[in-house]
């Protein structure tokens, strides 16, 4: 079924039907996916030729992590805590160091697919346990249901959970790109729904498609970012029908908010965006690692944890420039030795860009 | 399918549930059979679900899938738009 979204004839008809509309448009996506399906399949130098160019905005929740965040875990791991952490956090670069540096320095760090996979590792331990909570919507739902399903007493939560709608707003509001549209990640979507979105096109006038993530599906909405710009529309439209409802899951959303708060926090790269961070309400005080590990953590109160010297990840982030053109891109910076952490996640913009760049 | 497991975070997978055991599910990713937490959704078996981080978190509506692909067709034909 899903290589019928692949079909290469289509495709060309797509980009060809785009190619009549005539225009210069600048898109964002906000989804590590999405960059990999531009990439990998050569979609974004086929688009560029007819005039869409399309950035990848703060669409990668290891990215957007902040300094501070990953020094609270290193903290938390120096002080003989287990962390738990996805495979793709442990090379990002925190102000000191590294997850897998403090690894390699005896440090107990260790991997997990899921949050299940953690509270399995906490239960067959006694040392006190710490999962590194990362993600959007799409992920959070799923640390909310494992906490009301009752984790061992060994076992918290580091929370550094995002919420995209907010970022986006951010973007709006700040006014460093102009953009002629949004495709808005189906996996988060799957989630939320279209109705979170909608102000970005109400109140601040630019056109929005919630895409899956085949090459048909991209190159879909971005015809029909394109088809709503010449007619001087601007609404939210789903292309990701078969997984994205208006309504998003109404069951997994109420998981959610039934665990988490929102919360105003910092991304990198950005300052802080109001109502963005999602942190554990007060009846989960017990497993929120802030709270029970507040005398380890109060080191890092007050301390500044400047980004990399020389590294452009906060304006990959907020879209301004493209991976390629950060003077560090493949010299000085590599995913063998990553300056900064959109280079080191699988869903980074550099990572993908240098892959299929190198592989191609 | 061994992208799945060096922790790619917003990857989301298709998958057919098998056979369900309360809160979780066998379900088979094209050949290769996991376990993944069926308590985000409602889904029964023969369903196909969206699973991220060893959770399902939408089911898949197949016969939308299919129309998606008649709808490009039209959208394509559709001189006017
Ligand atoms: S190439 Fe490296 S240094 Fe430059 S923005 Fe990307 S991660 Fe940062």
């Amino acid at each position: 079924m899903m290589y019928q979204y692949r079909d290469r004839e289509m495709g060309e008809r797509i980009i060809r039907k785009i190619a009549d509309l005539n225009l210069e448009l600048t898109l964002m996506h906000v989804c590590g996916t999405h960059q990999d399906t531009l990439i990998r399949h050569g979609l974004q130098g086929l688009l560029a030729d007819v005039g869409v160019d399309i950035r990848q905005g703060p669409g990668c929740p290891v990215c957007v992590t902040t300094p501070k965040e990953i020094e609270e875990s290193l903290l938390l791991a120096k002080s003989g805590k287990t962390i738990l952490v996805f495979g793709d956090m442990l090379k990002v670069p925190g102000a000191s160091s590294s997850l897998s540096q403090a690894k390699t320095e005896g440090c107990d760090v260790r991997v997990v697919y899921g949050v299940d996979d953690g509270v399995r590792i906490a239960r067959g331990i006694d040392s006190d346990c710490v999962f590194m909570s990362i993600g959007f919507e799409t992920t959070t739902p799923s640390s909310a249901a494992a906490l009301k399903a009752k984790t061992p007493d060994n076992f918290y939560v580091l929370t550094c959970n995002r919420l995209v709608p907010p970022a986006l707003k951010a973007i709006a509001q700040m006014g460093e790109i102009r953009l002629d549209g949004l495709i808005e990640p189906g996996h988060v979507s799957t989630i939320i729904g279209s109705e979170p979105y909608m102000f970005l096109s109400e109140e601040y006038g630019i056109p929005q498609v919630i895409a899956g993530f085949e090459p048909l599906d991209l190159l879909m909405g971005v015809y029909m970012l394109a088809k709503q710009k010449m007619k001087g529309e601007c609404k939210m439209e789903i292309e990701y029908t078969r997984a994205v409802r208006e309504e998003g899951n109404p069951k997994a959303v109420e998981v959610m908010d039934s665990v988490f708060e929102h919360t105003d926090v910092k991304w990198r790269g950005f300052p802080v965006i109001p109502g963005s961070g999602q942190e554990l309400r007060e009846e989960y005080g017990s497993k929120n690692a802030r709270l029970v590990f507040e005398d380890i953590l109060v080191e890092l109160e007050g301390r500044e944890f400047p980004e990399p010297e020389g590294c452009l990840c906060g304006e990959v982030l907020r879209g301004i420039v493209s991976s390629d053109e950060c003077p560090l891109f493949g010299t000085a910076c590599t995913p063998e030795s990553p300056v900064g952490p959109c280079m080191v996640s699988s869903e980074g913009s550099c990572n993908i860009v240098y892959k299929y760049g190198k592989m191609g | 399918m061994s992208l799945i497991l060096y922790g790619l975070m917003c990857l989301a997978v298709p998958a057919k549930v098998v056979r369900i055991k309360g809160d979780v599910a066998e379900v088979d990713f094209g050949g290769v059979v996991r376990e993944a937490n069926i308590s985000l959704v409602d889904t029964k078996v023969g369903e196909y679900v969206i699973v991220h981080a060893g959770y399902a978190i939408q089911t898949l509506d197949k016969k939308e899938a299919e129309e998606t692909l008649e709808w490009f067709q039209e959208i394509l034909e559709d001189s006017h738009a």
